[in-house]
C-alpha cells in the first residue's frame, strides 16, 4: 500500500472538494480523476480515498446519493454541500497563501 | 455554522445507529463497485482476470479491513460497539453461569458490606439535619467543658438555664437562638405509665429551625412564657402514629405527663425527629413547664440544655465564636453558682463560650462510635480489595482459557482497543449486577448493625436509608471494583497474538512473564489478608480483655433494681432514708434474694459522682475522688472484700460521726504511705452538699467505678444515711441464688404493695456491662468475620494460583519425574515459588497492619499496636492457611503420571 506523500495527505481534502465542485462523482470516478489531473506526481491510493470521502461526509461538507452510473450499476455519488463550498473557498485561499509564501521563500536568490 | 452542519449530520448518525444493516450493505456495495470497475479496467489493460482482481484488491488495501476502518470512522461507532459488546458480554456470562453467579454473589456481598458501612456512616456522621438551610445552624458551647463542674444529666448537658437566658438577652451574631434539653418523660396514668423520649424546647426552637407541622401547630414563643405551667405539647410523627393511631383527634387531646395534664397542639413532620441523630424525641414541651417539676430554671449549677441558633448570613462560625468569647466574662460573672468553694467558682468564672457548626446535629452515637465505624469501613474496603484480587485471578485464568477466542478475533481484524474494551465491559457488567444485588444486602446489614449498637438503655433510633450519596458511593465502588479485577485480565486478553492461536502447545516450563500478574495479585492478597487477620485478632482480644476484665465485684446473678418516683420527694430527708431502708428490707425478704443493698451508685452504669476534698494527712493539697453513698449491705452484696478497718454499719446514721470507707487505689493515690484508718478529709462545699468532715474507717479491695475502660480507680464510699442530698429515686442492687429474672415479679409485687406509685426497672449487671461494650462488640464481631473471610479468600486464591502454575508445568514435572525426581522433590519445586510469594506478602502486610493498628489504638483495650503475641498469631494463622492451600495442588502435581503427562503433548 503506497502512502501518499505528506503534502498530499494534508491537501487531499482540498483536492477532493475541488474535484467534487466541478461535478458530482462516485468513488471510482474520483480516483480516476485524481490520477488524471495529478498524473504521477500525487499518488492517492484507493485505500485512503474512501476514508477521506467518509470523513468529509461526516463533517457535512459533501453529501452522498445513490444513482445509476455510466455502466448502469447503482453507485454512490458524492456532491458538494453549501458548507463544503464554503470550506473549499477557505481551504483554497489558505493553500494559495501558503504556496505563495513557500515559493517566495524557495525562489530567494542564494548568496 | 453549526446548525447547517447538524442538518446533514443528524440523519446520517440516526441512520448509522438504527439502520446499521443498510449502512453496512451500502458500504459493501460502494467498495465492491470500486473494485469491480478497477478489475474491468485492469482486464481492459490486458491482465488476466485473476491478476486483475488481485491487483484491484491490493490497491484498495484489502476489502474487509478497509470496511472495518470505514465503520470505525463513523461517529456513532462507539455506541454501536458498546451495545454489541454488552450483548456479547451477557452471552459470555450466560455461557458460564457458575462463574457468573459466584462472581456476582461475591461482589454483591463485598459491595453490599461497603455500602452498608457507608450508609451507616452517612446517617450517623455525614447527613445534615432535615431542617431548612442546615449549614447555618451552630451551637454555643462552653469551651473545654467536660462535665467537670456542677451537675448534669447526660449527653445533652452543656448550659444552665440562667446562662441560656443571659446569652439570649445579649446581642449575639445569630438571627435566632434556641435552647433544648432531652429528658425521659413518664406519660400516662397509673400502671399504664410509660417512659418516652422528651425534649424541653425554648419558644424559638421550631421557628428558628423552620420546621413545618404535619398537623396542628408547633410550639412558639407564646407557649414558652415564665409561669406557663402545664400547657401545650407537640408530639413527634412516630409517637402520634404509635400513641394516637395517627388520628386527627390527637390535636387537642390531653396527655398526662409526669402527672400533669398537657394539651397536644400539633404533630411534627415525619422527617424531623429532633436534633440528636440516633435518638428520636416523642414529646416536645416548652422549657417554662420545667418549673412544675423542680428548680432547674433557677439552678445555676445544673447543666441540662444545649443552646443552638441560626447564624446571621454574614457571620461565619469563627466570627461568631470570637464574639461569644468576648461576651463570656460578663455572662459567667453574672451567673456564678452559689454554694461552691472559691476554687470552684474561680474555675467557673474562667469558662469561655465558643461556637461550633451544628449542621449535622449532635449525636452520642457519633461521639462514641465514629472512629469504630470508619475503621470498619476501612476493613470492608480491604475485604472488597481481596475479593477483587481473587476475582482478578479467576478472570486471568479465564482469559488464558479464552486465549484462542481472543487471538482469532485479533486475526479477524479486531483492534486491540476493541478487545480490551470488550473484555473490560464484561467485568463492568458483573460489577454492575453485583452492585444492584448489593443494595438489599446493604439495607439488611446496615439495619443489623444498628441493632448491634442498640441497647435497652441506649436505644438507637436510626433509619438508615439509601440516599443519593449512598447510591453514588455504591456506583463508585462498583466501578473501582471492576477496574481492580477486570482491567488486568482485559489488558492480558488484548495482548493475544494471532501466531499463538496457530500452535497452541504448552510451553515446556512455566511462562514466568505470563504469570507475573497472578503473582502480584497473590502477594497483594496475602498482604491485605494479614492486615485483616491482625485487625480481627486485635479487636477480638481487646473485646475479650474488656468483657473478661476483673471488675473487683461479683457480677454474676446481681441485678440493679431502679426505682423511679419514690413519692419520697415530699418526705423530709430523715424519712427518705428510713423509707429506702424499708424498701431494701422488703426486697431482701423476697425468697431467692441472697443480699440487697441500696446505693446512689450502680457500678459500670456510666453515672458518676465526684467530691473534691482536702485530707488531714498529708495536709494541704486539694484533691478529689469518685464517690458513692452506700448502705451497710453494699460490700457484702457485691462481695467486695474488706482489707482493713470496718465497713459501713447500720449505726452510721445522719446523727452519728461522718465516716467513709475507701479502696486501695484511694490509699495509693492520696495517702502516699500514711495509715488510712483515722485520717480525716474535708469536702468542698457544693449546692446541697455543705462542707463536711469524714473519717476513714475502713479500706476495701479495688473495683471499677463508672466506666470499665477506666480500669480500677480510687473510690470513697460514704454511708447512704449520711447523704446530705438524697434524691427521690433509688437503685437497689440485688444478688440472687438463682437467675435474677426469677425474682423480678416477686420484687415488683412487694414494692407496689408498699407504694403503688413506684416504677421499677431491672437490669442485670452482666447485661449492663455487655451494653456498655456494644461498640467494641460490633468491632470485634465484624472484624473477626472479615478476618475469617480474608483467610478463606486468600487461601482460595493461593490454591488457585498454585494449581494453575503447576498445571502450566505439567510437561516439566512429567520429564522430571521420568528422569527420576522423587515426589517430595516435585512438591518442593511447586511450593518453593508460592512460599516466596507468601513471605513477600507477609513482609509487605506486617508494617501496614502495625501502622493501621497504631492509628486505631484508641479502640484497643489492654494491648498495644505492636502486641507481638497477636501479630505472631496472625502471621502463623496465615502461614497455616496458605500452607494448606498450597499443599493440596502441590501434592496433586507430585502424583502426576509421567507417561500420561508427556503423552498429552
Amino acid at each position: 500500500m503506497s502512502r501518499p506523500s505528506d503534502l498530499v495527505q494534508g491537501t487531499l481534502d482540498l483536492l477532493l472538494l475541488k474535484i467534487l465542485a466541478l461535478e458530482p462523482l462516485h468513488g471510482w470516478a474520483i480516483s480516476q480523476r485524481l490520477k488524471l489531473v495529478s498524473g504521477d506526481v500525487l499518488q492517492v491510493s484507493d485505500g485512503s480515498l474512501y476514508p477521506a470521502l467518509h470523513k468529509l461526509e461526516q463533517a457535512g461538507w459533501i453529501k452522498a446519493e445513490w444513482k445509476p452510473s455510466e455502466n448502469n450499476r447503482r453507485a454512490k455519488f458524492y456532491a458538494l454541500t453549501r458548507l463544503g463550498r464554503r470550506q473549499l473557498e477557505k481551504e483554497s485561499a489558505e493553500w494559495k497563501r501558503l504556496s505563495m509564501a513557500i515559493s517566495s521563500v524557495v525562489q530567494l536568490p542564494e548568496a | 455554522m453549526p446548525f447547517e452542519r447538524w442538518f446533514h449530520l443528524i440523519p446520517l448518525r440516526l441512520r448509522a445507529l438504527f439502520r446499521r444493516a443498510e449502512v453496512d450493505s451500502e458500504l459493501d456495495e460502494e467498495l465492491r463497485y470500486h473494485v469491480d470497475r478497477q478489475i474491468e479496467l485492469n482486464v481492459a489493460q490486458g491482465m488476466t482476470p485473476d491478476a486483475a482482481r488481485t491487483a484491484a484488491l491490493r490497491a484498495i488495501g484489502g476489502l474487509e479491513s478497509r470496511k472495518e476502518e470505514l465503520r470505525g470512522q463513523r461517529a456513532t461507532m462507539w455506541i454501536e460497539h458498546a451495545v454489541r459488546d454488552l450483548r456479547y458480554g451477557l452471552r459470555i456470562l450466560r455461557r458460564s453461569p457458575v462463574f457468573a453467579t459466584a462472581a456476582i454473589g461475591v461482589l454483591a456481598m463485598g459491595i453490599g458490606a461497603n455500602a452498608a458501612m457507608f450508609a451507616l456512616i452517612d446517617s450517623v456522621i455525614l447527613r445534615r439535619l432535615p431542617v431548612s438551610r442546615p449549614d447555618q445552624i451552630a451551637e454555643i458551647r462552653i469551651d473545654g467543658y467536660r462535665h467537670d463542674f456542677g451537675i448534669g444529666d447526660g449527653f445533652n448537658s452543656e448550659i444552665t438555664h440562667p446562662l441560656w437566658q443571659l446569652i439570649h438577652a445579649h446581642p449575639h451574631p445569630f438571627s435566632g437562638l434556641f435552647a433544648w434539653g432531652s429528658t425521659g418523660l413518664l406519660v400516662g396514668e397509673g400502671a399504664d405509665r410509660q417512659v418516652t423520649g422528651g425534649v424541653w424546647v425554648s419558644g424559638d426552637y421550631f421557628p428558628v429551625l423552620g420546621v413545618v407541622p404535619a398537623r396542628g401547630r408547633l410550639l412558639n414563643a407564646t407557649d414558652d412564657q415564665p409561669g406557663c405551667g402545664a400547657g401545650a405539647a407537640v408530639v413527634s410523627h412516630a409517637f402520634w402514629q404509635r400513641y394516637f393511631g395517627g388520628r386527627d383527634s390527637a390535636i387537642g387531646a390531653v396527655l398526662t405527663i409526669l402527672d400533669r395534664r398537657f394539651t397536644v397542639v400539633g404533630v411534627a413532620p415525619p422527617t424531623f425527629t429532633g436534633l440528636e441523630v440516633g435518638r428520636h424525641f416523642d414529646i416536645a414541651l416548652p422549657i417554662c413547664s420545667v418549673a412544675l417539676f423542680g428548680k432547674a430554671l433557677e439552678q445555676r449549677e445544673y447543666f441540662w440544655l444545649r443552646v443552638m441558633g441560626r447564624l446571621n448570613p454574614q457571620s461565619t462560625v469563627a466570627q461568631a465564636a470570637e464574639q461569644m468569647r468576648a461576651l463570656s466574662p460578663g455572662l459567667f460573672e453574672a451567673t456564678v453558682p452559689p454554694g461552691y468553694s472559691s476554687e470552684s467558682t474561680a474555675r467557673y468564672r474562667g469558662y469561655r463560650l465558643t461556637v461550633l457548626p451544628a449542621a449535622r446535629g449532635v449525636s452520642r452515637l457519633r461521639a462514641n462510635y465514629a472512629s469504630a465505624l470508619w475503621v470498619l469501613l476501612g476493613l470492608t474496603a480491604l475485604v472488597l480489595l481481596i475479593t477483587s484480587a481473587n476475582l482478578a485471578t479467576l478472570m486471568l485464568a479465564r482469559a488464558v482459557g479464552r486465549e484462542r477466542e481472543f487471538t482469532v478475533r485479533v486475526a479477524l481484524g479486531a483492534s486491540r482497543r476493541r478487545i480490551l474494551s470488550q473484555a473490560f465491559l464484561e467485568s463492568l457488567i458483573v460489577a454492575t449486577i453485583g452492585a444492584v444485588c448489593a443494595l438489599p444486602v446493604a439495607v439488611l446489614s446496615s439495619r443489623a448493625m444498628v441493632g448491634l449498637l442498640s441497647t435497652s438503655t441506649n436505644p438507637v433510633d436510626l433509619t438508615v436509608h439509601l440516599d443519593w450519596r449512598v447510591a453514588i458511593f455504591t456506583g463508585a465502588v462498583a466501578v473501582a471494583t471492576a477496574i481492580l479485577f477486570g482491567l488486568l485480565p482485559a489488558i492480558r486478553a488484548s495482548l493475544a497474538h494471532p501466531a499463538v492461536a496457530v500452535s497452541s502447545t504448552r510451553g515446556l516450563t512455566a511462562d514466568k512473564h505470563r504469570s507475573l500478574a497472578q503473582r502480584v495479585l497473590l502477594v497483594g492478597q496475602v498482604a491485605v489478608s494479614l492486615v485483616l487477620a491482625v485487625a480481627a485478632l486485635f479487636f477480638v482480644r481487646s473485646f475479650q480483655n474488656l468483657i473478661g476484665a476483673d471488675t473487683g465485684f461479683t457480677q454474676d446473678r446481681v441485678m440493679a433494681v431502679n426505682l423511679i418516683d419514690l413519692g419520697a420527694g415530699q418526705l423530709p430527708l430523715e424519712q427518705r432514708v428510713a423509707f429506702q431502708s424499708t424498701l431494701t428490707e422488703e426486697i431482701q425478704s423476697v425468697p431467692g434474694v441472697v443480699a440487697a443493698s441500696s446505693s446512689t451508685h450502680t457500678p459500670l452504669s456510666g453515672a458518676s459522682w465526684w467530691h473534691s476534698f482536702i485530707l488531714s494527712i498529708p495536709a494541704g493539697e486539694r484533691t478529689g475522688s469518685p464517690w458513692a453513698y452506700v448502705d451497710p449491705g453494699y460490700f457484702s452484696t457485691l462481695q467486695i472484700p474488706l482489707v482493713a478497718g470496718r465497713g459501713i454499719t447500720p449505726f452510721d446514721t445522719a446523727a452519728s460521726k461522718r465516716v467513709i470507707v475507701v479502696n486501695e487505689s484511694f490509699v495509693r493515690e492520696h495517702l502516699h504511705g500514711h495509715p488510712p484508718i483515722g485520717t480525716t478529709l474535708r469536702t468542698f462545699a457544693e449546692p446541697g452538699y455543705p462542707e463536711l468532715s469524714y473519717e476513714i474507717v475502713g479500706v476495701v479491695r479495688d473495683t471499677t467505678y463508672a466506666d470499665l475502660k477506666e480500669g480500677k480507680r480510687s473510690i470513697a464510699f460514704a454511708p447512704l444515711a449520711q447523704d446530705p442530698g438524697l434524691r427521690p429515686w433509688a437503685s437497689v442492687l440485688v444478688r440472687t441464688s438463682g437467675s435474677p429474672s426469677m425474682v423480678t415479679d416477686a420484687i415488683k409485687q412487694r414494692v407496689t404493695r408498699l407504694n403503688g406509685g413506684i416504677l421499677l426497672g431491672f437490669r442485670e449487671l452482666r447485661v449492663q456491662l455487655a451494653e456498655q461494650l456494644v461498640g467494641e462488640r460490633m468491632l470485634a464481631w465484624l472484624s473477626g468475620g472479615f478476618g475469617v473471610l480474608a483467610l478463606a479468600l486468600a487461601s482460595f486464591g493461593l490454591y488457585g494460583i498454585v494449581a494453575y502454575l503447576a498445571g502450566g508445568r505439567r510437561n516439566e514435572i512429567g520429564i522430571r519425574l521420568s528422569l527420576g525426581s522423587s515426589r517430595s522433590q516435585i512438591i518442593r519445586l511447586v511450593l518453593r515459588d508460592s512460599v516466596r510469594l507468601v513471605v513477600v506478602g507477609l513482609a509487605i502486610g506486617l508494617p501496614i497492619a502495625v501502622a493501621l493498628m497504631r492509628t486505631a489504638s484508641a479502640l484497643l483495650f489492654g494491648l498495644t499496636a505492636t502486641d507481638i503475641g497477636r501479630l505472631a498469631e496472625a502471621v502463623s494463622l496465615l502461614v497455616l492457611a496458605a500452607g494448606l492451600a498450597a499443599l493440596i495442588p502441590a501434592w496433586r502435581a507430585s502424583r502426576l503420571d509421567p507417561s500420561s503427562a508427556l503423552r498429552a503433548e
